[in-house]
């Protein structure tokens, strides 16, 4: 009986446990795996990224020179970070923020070299 | 005395998860269960059709949001079985780090929530702000809370560094004297014993009968453990499975929280012994041939089945999780019990529909 006393005693004391969200928020750790970007300017249109993304949410179009990425259906894995050659692609360690319209975020880039036939993790792409 | 049929879920305030029970009770006593499953059905094997074996490992971890990690480790011991792929040493040990505080935080969660569900809402609160410890561990370390993505088909993605062992030890260290507070109150309180010892009871035979699987059968005194074949590191250390003798769900409650305790041990024996090395190896070519791969999942024990015949893309993955093995035990442990016990039983088994559904 009265085992939890003492706890909720020291409760009453020590420190709040919770944060006043959205007020007060706690800085991102620094391996966090954010929101997906691209420098474009970078960005060889490759397409090992879209090749490779489990939820398949990139889609490139070499012909019209555009990157596009539906931010909704990214599950934050990285595995695109990781197989970008040129390193355009990286993740920041925020998460996106709620938003009332689902937009597709759609870069310009353009082709700089030709693609390698065969990638490092033996996925051919184009 | 009549009989009366009480549909229990799908949605029902101690189910995380929809799964629905047909009770049948006989003035306040259940006399039978029917189960109804398939209300998260996904279809994630059959994915497996249309996205090649390296992309699976990210699917393979949605079937569960609790242990991800276990779920693509199984995968990816199937894989490399199969393509005869060598892990380095270290690999293995970060596995073995990461599946082991997946198991805390699984069991933490189990535990608060196991807490809710006789309504001792303060105990419910202190052991997930226990767990919250371990999601920033997981958070820092591999870069997202619940499923972290840090396994692929030979090796990890991600390294540790001293820094973050010393960090992660010192955490573990909190983490063990705040779950040692509450020991009193969970194993000795007058309401949780009332609520538990007694209840739901499933002898060693039963339980070995059906074919139960992981802390319901060793809370029903079965010595089994997956984690003994020695997959990953686990070889390489030192633990005994936590089994209780009762078998009903105060002794399940007890060997969820011995085992909480013994997976900081085996995190802090890893991290002792983890050698320095690659942290993956190249895959080159395509599996071939089937395999079953084995793990010990914090519910218990989890099996793939994968057959491939050289294409980028799977023939067969077939799951199948604890949770869908320990059903059968539900429907042994309800007929008998009070109405106001069910959901007590119900969650000493620590259903995890989103895994059985698949």
């Amino acid at each position: 009986m009265f085992t939890f006393t003492s706890n909720i005693l020291k409760n009453f004391l020590s420190q709040r446990a919770t944060r006043r969200y959205p007020f007060e928020t706690r800085s991102p750790f620094d391996g966090a795996r954010g929101m997906l970007l691209n420098h474009i300017e970078k960005c060889n249109l490759c397409s090992i990224c879209a090749v490779k993304c489990p939820s398949q949410c990139i889609t490139v179009d070499r012909k019209a020179l555009t990157w596009e990425c539906d931010p909704f259906a990214c599950v934050y894995c990285g595995i695109c970070v990781d197989a970008c050659p040129e390193r355009a692609l990286y993740q920041k360690p925020e998460y996106r923020q709620v938003a009332e319209k689902r937009e597709m975020i759609s870069l310009k880039g353009e082709i700089k070299k030709k693609v390698k036939k065969e990638t490092d993790n033996g996925i051919e792409s184009e | 005395m009549s009989k009366t049929i009480i549909p229990f879920g799908p949605q029902h305030p101690v189910l995380p998860e929809p799964l629905h029970l047909k009770l049948t009770v006989e003035d306040e006593v259940v006399t039978e269960v029917i189960p109804a499953l398939g209300f998260v059905h996904r279809g994630l094997e059959k994915l497996s059709e249309i996205r090649d074996f390296h992309q699976m490992v990210q699917v393979v971890e949605r079937v569960c949001g609790i242990c991800s990690v276990i779920h693509a480790m199984c995968y990816c011991h199937g894989i490399e079985e199969m393509m005869g792929i060598e892990v380095p040493p270290r690999a293995k040990f970060l596995r073995v780090i990461w599946s082991e505080l997946h198991r805390m935080q699984s069991h933490l969660l189990w535990l608060g929530l196991f807490a809710d569900s006789f309504g001792f809402e303060a105990l419910f609160m202190q052991f997930w702000k226990i767990r919250e410890k371990v999601m920033d561990i997981s958070e820092s370390t591999t870069g997202n809370r619940v499923i972290v993505s840090v396994n692929v088909v030979g090796g990890v993605r991600r390294d540790l560094n001293s820094e973050q062992i010393s960090w992660i030890l010192t955490l573990l260290k909190d983490i063990e004297q705040e779950i040692g507070a509450l020991k009193k109150t969970l194993l000795t309180d007058y309401t949780i014993t009332k609520r538990t010892v007694g209840k739901g009871v499933l002898t060693k035979h039963q339980a070995y009968g059906i074919g139960t699987v992981g802390p319901v059968l060793r809370g029903s005194g079965v010595v089994q453990d997956t984690r003994t074949l020695g997959y990953a590191a686990f070889n390489e250390l030192n633990f005994e499975p936590v089994v209780e003798s009762d078998g009903d769900c105060y002794a399940r409650t007890k060997v969820r929280f011995r085992e909480t305790l013994q997976s900081i041990d085996l995190i802090r024996q890893a991290m002792s012994k983890i050698p320095n090395g690659e942290i993956n190896v190249k895959v080159k070519g395509k599996p071939q041939g089937e395999v079953v791969s084995r793990v010990e999942q914090p519910r218990g024990e989890l099996l793939y089945y994968i057959k491939a015949n050289g294409n980028k893309n799977l023939d067969r993955l077939r799951i199948r999780t604890p949770t869908f093995a320990n059903i059968p035990a539900i429907l042994t442990m309800l007929p008998g019990m009070y109405l106001s016990d069910v959901p007590v039983i119900v969650l000493s088994i620590d259903p995890c529909i989103s895994c059985t559904e698949r």
